[in-house]
């Protein structure tokens, strides 16, 4: 559908157009199958390719790989119309993201609004530039998706907060820099009423991090343990023993990047990749009725679901969005994420069930699909979001 | 275009709803219902209609209309859904205006649309004749007759059918059953010679009929759009009736949906509101997201009717496809969460269950139009 647009947000169409065609290596512009397929940055990191580095280092001296941020923090200053439309350009072309990071999902979104402006000075550019990478400590083990009953203790020491206790499910806690982690600071406080955020580096002494093996074969999680770590208390984001309203705000944003993940990267269309591999009939249509009406009510799903994460936007421009909508979308997304995967492991057939071979890119399908049974977990499990739409969106009595 | 209404469209929402409710709640139809009324809507309710504005709201202004949009006429079928109030306002504004805004000629159009901007005519279009939605497979028979044509055959659920002042009549000028090619629509007067009329009272209590047609004449200014062509019309056509629909359905869905929802908040047992129980709560919150996307969906379709009729095949099939499965599951919910009170009559969530139940198979139901969306995308 065209939509008539103001002249001058046309012209930032074009010349954005322009200059992704001229900038995007073609390498660049094919589906993401695979983590190395995207580039993390942080202290240690290594290129895949490349063609990888010219498109990050680009983007990265536009200020598109946090396009929306301000250009003090070493973003792109883009308006909410200009971002959108530089999203649609990109999406257009098919280009990848040019860096990936919590940093940019999570973290900046809380110091942009809760940080001083030390922490903003100090941190969001380095994000920015993919120089830290940064992972969440917020689960516990015992703890899951009730967070606020954590354990993990902050003990005041003169300047300085000693932290001891451990996390779980730390997103590549052994790849990351720093961690953005959620502690106690006041036991004797309500629940919520004691935590504190704070930022620490992961190679402060007293840090240790353990990968966890998971069903598809990588260790994508880790188990961190934290013995005495030493940290300013000038690293506390917000206010101290008010962390939860940081933790909640970042876990709007983390979860409406998880119920966007069915839309990254995923390539050619459902149908296509199921008529390749199971074949058609005489009349052109796929030779079994039944996996392609799963396919056919799955992309009615999928592009309702599209047309309710545009309204998502439009409402909040408008100031007419819930608050709480984000848990709706993260239950729907992650849902029909797995349901994709469900598919594509159904059209794939004996084919997708093979582990290590070259032939099928060292099981990329099946690992992914065992990968996708985690998003209805992580950032809250299903059942946690549909009772946050219960209680606070259709103000159900709470037990 | 941003997926919310705008100011004017809100207003607009404000002022039918303020109409809708007050003057139609679903006592309305429980009372048209029983008392078997003969017109099966409120002529006096009509024209209020059309004093504000609403039946002409497709209508360009020339012919007297309010020249708005398809996503004006969603706005106005929600708030009918909310109440399940009965009305013209389907087949003669939205789906015979487009058909006679679309394929009408100068003098059809100045001779039909004026009518139906004051509320004066109602028309209606006659399409399906097997038992589920399938326009292709047309074989009501128009065989050319001197000056014009003569038409034989018979159709199934025409909305409006006993008390329409027009008949707009998709008949097969040629070709076979099945196929594209071939396909007119026609102008017919009711009251002609050899047209058969049997109002057919049904499940929800809303106006259709069966009609024959045994060599109905009708002269050759009676053919809308092109002969043999009438294919491309009736795409763009029934995709805005399905559009509308989609629309109430929306807003049948969210009222069941609500009184549902004040039903939990309110019902105890063991010793409990039935809200506080965990299996009831989540069943409604996926309900909710269930509608919230369905809106979304629906929305996006009028607005790419409203860009370009010929272009909105495929959103309006995931709308339609969408609106259908909300629907039941949102008056199958209802029903279940009232518990023995929801099987009665006496009680109104019955009336929602009877409603989607024909809004899914008016201009095809879900599986039909999922496999739209399959043959659309190739596979």
């Amino acid at each position: 559908m065209s939509e008539s647009e103001p002249a001058d947000l046309e012209k930032f169409r074009e010349q954005t157009r322009a200059w992704l065609e001229a900038n995007c290596p073609p390498e660049m512009r094919k589906p993401v199958t695979s983590d190395t397929d995207v580039f993390w940055g942080g202290r240690n990191t290594k290129f895949a390719s490349e063609p990888q580095r010219i498109w990050f280092e680009r983007m990265r001296d536009k200020g598109w790989t946090v396009p929306d941020w301000p250009r003090e923090y070493g973003g792109g200053g883009l308006s909410a119309a200009e971002h959108k439309v530089l999203r649609a350009e990109m999406a257009r072309m098919g280009a990848r993201p040019p860096l990936s990071s919590f940093g940019i999902w999570m973290l900046g979104p809380a110091l942009l609004k809760y940080g001083n402006e030390a922490q903003k000075k100090e941190h969001l550019p380095d994000i920015a530039a993919g120089l830290i990478r940064w992972c969440q400590g917020y689960s516990e083990p015992n703890a899951g998706s009730d967070l606020a009953s954590l354990q993990t203790r902050a003990e005041s020491d003169g300047d300085d907060f000693v932290i001891t206790g451990s996390k779980i499910w730390t997103s590549y806690a052994d790849y990351a820099d720093w961690i953005f982690c959620l502690v106690r600071t006041d036991p004797t406080a309500k629940k919520h009423d004691g935590i504190s955020f704070i930022l620490f580096d992961m190679a402060s002494k007293g840090v240790t991090t353990k990968p966890i093996l998971l069903i598809s074969g990588y260790s994508p999680f880790c188990e961190t343990f934290f013995d005495g770590v030493r940290v300013p208390k000038s690293h506390v984001v917000g206010t101290v023993n008010r962390g939860w309203d940081v933790a909640k705000y970042l876990l709007q944003h983390e979860r409406a990047m998880i119920s966007g993940m069915g839309e990254r990267g995923v390539g050619r269309p459902l149908g296509q990749i199921a008529a390749d591999s199971v074949g058609t009939d005489a009349q052109g249509k796929l030779d079994d009725s039944m996996l392609r009406g799963r396919i056919a009510s799955f992309d009615v799903d999928e592009a309702a679901l599209a047309a309710c994460a545009e309204r998502a936007v439009d409402l909040a421009k408008a100031g007419q969005a819930h608050p709480a909508f984000s848990s709706a979308m993260k239950y729907y997304g992650t849902e029909l994420n797995k349901r994709r995967h469900e598919i594509l492991m159904s059209a794939g057939g004996v084919n997708a069930l093979e582990w290590e071979s070259e032939r099928s890119r060292q099981g990329a399908r099946p690992r992914a699909w065992l990968r996708t049974k985690a998003n209805s977990i992580e950032g809250g499990t299903t059942e946690v979001m549909l009772g946050i739409v219960a209680k606070r969106i259709l103000d159900l009595p709470g037990a | 275009m941003a997926l919310v209404l705008t100011e004017e469209q809100s207003m607009l929402r404000d002022s039918a709803r303020g109409l809708i409710s007050d003057k139609a709640p679903v006592s309305h139809l429980r009372s048209l219902r029983d008392n078997k009324d003969p017109t099966g809507f409120s002529k006096e309710l009509w024209h209020s209609f059309a004093e504000m504005g609403f039946a002409g709201l497709l209508v360009p202004e020339e012919f007297g209309g309010s020249g708005l949009g398809f996503v004006e006429a969603g706005v106005v079928m929600e708030e009918i859904g909310r109440t399940l109030m009965p009305s013209p306002f389907l087949a003669t504004s939205v789906v015979a205006a487009s058909a006679l805004n679309r394929g009408g000629n100068a003098a059809q159009k100045s001779e039909f649309l004026p009518k139906i901007s004051n509320g004066s005519l109602l028309a209606t279009l006659a399409i399906d004749e097997g038992a589920k939605h399938r326009p292709l497979q047309t074989s009501l028979q128009a065989v050319r007759a001197g000056n014009g044509f003569k038409l034989s055959g018979a159709k199934a659920l025409v909305v409006d059918g006993h008390v329409a002042d027009l008949f707009i009549v998709a008949a097969r000028t040629a070709g076979a059953a099945g196929e594209r090619e071939g396909l007119t629509l026609f102008l017919v007067n009711p009251k002609a010679k050899g047209v058969a009329i049997e109002r057919t009272i049904m499940v929800d209590a809303h106006n259709a009929a069966r009609i024959e047609l045994a060599n109905v004449e009708v002269n050759a200014d009676s053919v809308l759009g092109e002969v043999d062509q009438g294919a491309a019309l009736l795409d763009g056509v029934l995709d805005i009736g399905r559009g509308a629909v989609a629309a109430e359905m929306v807003g049948l869905s969210e009222e069941v949906f609500n009184r549902t929802v004040e039903y939990l908040k309110n019902r105890k047992q063991f010793g409990k509101l039935i809200g506080e129980f965990q299996a009831l709560q989540h069943r409604a919150a996926e309900l909710y997201v269930d509608i919230e996307i369905t809106r979304a969906a629906t929305m996006k379709a009028l607005q790419a009717l409203d860009a370009d009729v010929a272009k909105a095949a495929s959103s309006v099939a995931v709308a339609k496809a969408r609106a259908g499965t909300t629907a039941t599951r949102a008056v199958q919910e209802g029903v279940q969460m009232h518990g023995g009170m929801g099987m009665t009559d006496q009680f109104d969530i019955g009336f929602f269950m009877k409603r989607a139940r024909v809004c899914e198979e008016l201009f095809g139901d879900a599986n039909y139009h999922t496999e739209q969306l399959a043959r659309a995308r190739g596979y």
